[in-house]
């Protein structure tokens, strides 16, 4: 976004989501078989009419060196395709896709990301994520980390732990009308939420995100394209992302500087947003993340329940922005912004901004 | 190839050994990017954006190790991408930056690709035990040999074409002052003799383990006419991918392979690689993929590939299609960075600036890297003049 100038437009056109608690039966190839399939038939698409594919998953998650060659498989790459693998949440892998159609050679393309966190425990794994000679041979695990982040939020005053129960409330009553979500509750309260006891102290088990395995296809296409493929197209007006500095110490963590400047990048505040799909991991990083985007009170924020609903590593951010696009292209929201996050403490943000005709 | 024209405007190298002790991850990275915006004559500042690439996690044992670099690339406050694409990674890294400069949504990118092997073990990182399958244990060796058998069994290929190979590229590395194998002493018969790893990849045929990062800046046209210093036009730009497994694929001259040659040449006008293309950087991590990729590239006939080696045709002295001038991965081989070497390699080359190895009068050359079970694969054609 830096450069501003002549975008080309480009829409989401399709989107297919799956997330569940464990998938114990099924690998990440058969879980994105359907995904694909869905997504693509949706729009009438075979492989050989994408223009370009891109994905995003971990080696970690999968335990396995080079695990995304597998899933080439799901798409189903012969004849030869032109594709690309971030080691990223797979909304980098859509940024990634958005770019390449902004040259122009192609018009169409395929982007997905996945991850089963469900087989071993996301929080240890995501130390290993952390400087490698000064912090990760301490395991501070990841709800550890999160926790100091909220502590500092707390104690600055801006933020209550009635506060966070809202947002624990919120999801888990919005998470009612989400096939996908592995937490939801039409009836719980803050009172009920607070009176549990802290996993990581301020933090309660409801206000950390929900692990679930799954994965996220999204189709995108440029122009007339998009137009003659797909009804409503949610247009993407705006997609850039930022990170901050890593050594925990020398941020401010009650801020989250990256993420306000994709939102500034992408115009978020100019005008009206009906819904907002953050990708906060826990409730106190969701409270940064709307100060931050500028969120304002007429917005609906997480729809879908967000992640403490259900999340998954590598594909929640991409999962945000198929909610949003999705809500888009049913007429439900004229104007939405999604976000993805990855690393410690919020180190990297990305922002878009969707919007319908 | 549409989008903007974009420029190699500088490159940056470490030098390849097997540990770099004296470094940490941060302190090798930024070696190399130093370096290439040293030769760019830019500062941290005037970069818009940061690709880096790696292979996998494992192989220094730390999850999107991007994160921790950020702050050792000058990347806060800055896009941040990693890409990882198998061993062709570090040549899909290059393109991914460059499509940020074609697309006109940044003017000036940093790439990097790295990797640091002596931190961790990537035979372990490559053998984790996976539920209701059974390694193998072969390493890559093991899974390239029987291709190559093949190979031979088609072309009728003499048994010692890669040993020819493998010496001629050693040669090369003597006058690259970066790679990880400087072996002034060896000689043909010492690469003939070495033990037999994976019959017919002796070890001598083979790349070693490396630590090290190369790092590109690239910038739009405007960057490219204001650099004082020879700067390199891309003049076409392709990646491909198939799948790994299934009846029929002609694992020897891989479709992807074909297809992506067809794809960048095209971009780039040329008809007749072998007479259009002065110089060559070509992923070579066991001595046969030279005949196999020149024949799959469209630079020999099938079957003749081998003939080029024999003829000495790639040699630097002499021959007319000079392959590998840096010494290739079989003298140096940071994975990670393995295959943006290639590309800065052939930047380098059109330049002027390769130095020691420096082949006459280059306008145009070619970067290339291939990974997994030789299905991913990334090529760039740059050149002295705009495109």
């Amino acid at each position: 976004m830096a450069k501003g100038a002549g975008q080309r437009d480009v829409a989401v056109i399709s989107v297919a989501v799956r997330q569940e608690e464990a998938l114990t039966d099924e690998n990440e190839v058969q879980l994105l078989v359907d995904l694909v399939n869905r997504a693509r038939d949706a729009v009438g698409l075979s492989q050989t009419e994408i223009g370009f594919t891109c994905s995003g998953s971990s080696d970690f998650l999968a335990g396995q060196a080079f695990s995304f060659v597998q899933t080439l498989d799901a798409v189903g790459a012969f004849p030869p395709i032109s594709e690309s693998h971030v080691e990223m949440d797979g909304a980098f892998a859509l940024y990634e896709a958005w770019v390449k159609l902004q040259i122009g050679d192609v018009d169409t393309a395929l982007v997905y990301g996945y991850g089963k966190p469900s087989a071993g425990s996301v929080r240890d794994v995501l130390a290993l994520q952390l400087d490698p000679y000064y912090l990760a041979p301490l395991w501070p695990d990841a709800h550890a980390l999160a926790a100091l982040q909220a502590r500092l939020l707390l104690d600055s005053g801006t933020v209550t732990p009635e506060a966070l129960a809202e947002v624990a409330v919120r999801s888990l009553h919005n998470a009612v009308d989400n096939p996908n979500a592995v937490r939801a509750s039409a009836d719980a309260t803050p009172e009920e939420l607070l009176a549990a006891e802290p996993v990581a102290d301020p933090l309660r088990a409801s206000d950390l995100a929900q692990v679930a395995d799954g994965g996220c296809v999204v189709v995108l296409a440029a122009g007339e394209r998009a137009r003659a493929l797909c009804e409503r197209p949610a247009w993407i007006r705006g997609i850039d992302h930022r990170i901050d500095g890593h050594a925990l110490g020398t941020r401010d963590l009650t801020r989250a500087p990256s993420a306000a400047m994709a939102a500034q990048e992408v115009g978020a505040s100019s005008d009206r947003l009906d819904i907002a799909e953050i990708h906060g991991p826990t409730t106190s990083q969701e409270l940064i993340l709307q100060r931050e985007l500028g969120i304002a009170g007429e917005t609906a924020v997480n729809p879908s329940g967000g992640a403490l609903a259900a999340d998954t590593l590598m594909a929640s951010g991409l999962i945000r922005i198929a909610e949003a696009a999705a809500r888009v292209g049913a007429g439900t929201a004229d104007r939405a912004l999604a976000h993805a996050t990855s690393g410690p403490c919020l180190q990297q943000n990305l922002v878009c901004v969707l919007e319908g005709d | 190839m549409g989008g903007e024209r974009t420029a190699v405007l500088g490159v940056g190298q470490t030098r390849y050994s097997s540990n770099r002790g004296d470094v940490s991850i941060a302190g090798l990275v930024r070696e190399a990017a130093y370096r290439a915006l040293e030769d760019a004559r830019l500062g941290w500042a005037e970069i818009d954006a940061v690709v880096i690439g790696k292979a996998p996690d494992f192989f220094e044992g730390v999850v999107m190790p991007e994160l921790y670099l950020a702050d050792a690339l000058g990347c806060v406050g800055k896009p941040m991408l990693r890409v990882h694409t198998a061993g062709s990674v570090g040549g899909s890294t290059a393109l991914v930056a460059a499509s940020l400069v074609q697309s006109r949504v940044h003017r000036r990118v940093l790439t990097l690709g790295f990797e640091k092997q002596s931190e961790s073990n990537a035979t372990w990182a490559l053998s984790l035990p996976q539920p209701f399958s059974v390694s193998i244990n072969a390493g890559a060796g093991g899974y390239f040999s029987p291709i190559i058998r093949q190979y031979m069994a088609r072309s009728g290929a003499p048994d010692l074409i890669g040993c020819m190979v493998a010496f001629k590229d050693r040669r090369h590395a003597l006058a690259n002052p970066f790679a990880h194998l400087h072996q002034a002493d060896l000689t043909f018969e010492a690469v003939v003799e070495s033990p037999m790893l994976w019959d017919p990849i002796r070890y001598s045929e083979t790349c070693p383990s490396s630590d090290g990062a190369c790092a590109m800046v690239l910038g739009d046209e405007a960057a490219g006419d204001a650099s004082d210093s020879p700067v390199a036009w891309v003049h076409g730009t392709a990646m491909r991918s198939e799948a790994n497994n299934f009846p029929g694929r002609d694992e020897v001259n891989p479709l992807a392979s074909r297809e992506c040659a067809a794809d960048v040449f095209g971009q780039a006008g040329i008809v007749d690689p072998r007479a259009e293309i002065d110089v060559v950087e070509m992923y070579v991590p066991f001595s046969w993929y030279e005949p196999m990729w020149l024949e799959s590239l469209g630079f020999a006939e099938v079957d003749h590939g081998w003939r080029m080696v024999e003829d000495g045709s790639t040699g630097i002295e002499g021959g007319d299609l000079p392959v590998n001038c840096s010494g290739g991965v079989l003298s140096s081989n940071p994975i990670g960075a393995s295959g943006m070497i290639r590309f800065a390699e052939a930047a380098l080359q059109v330049r002027g600036m390769a130095g020691d190895h420096q082949v006459d009068g280059v306008r145009r050359a070619f970067g290339h890297a291939y990974g997994g079970g030789a299905q991913y694969f990334a090529m760039w054609v740059v050149g002295d003049q705009k495109p």
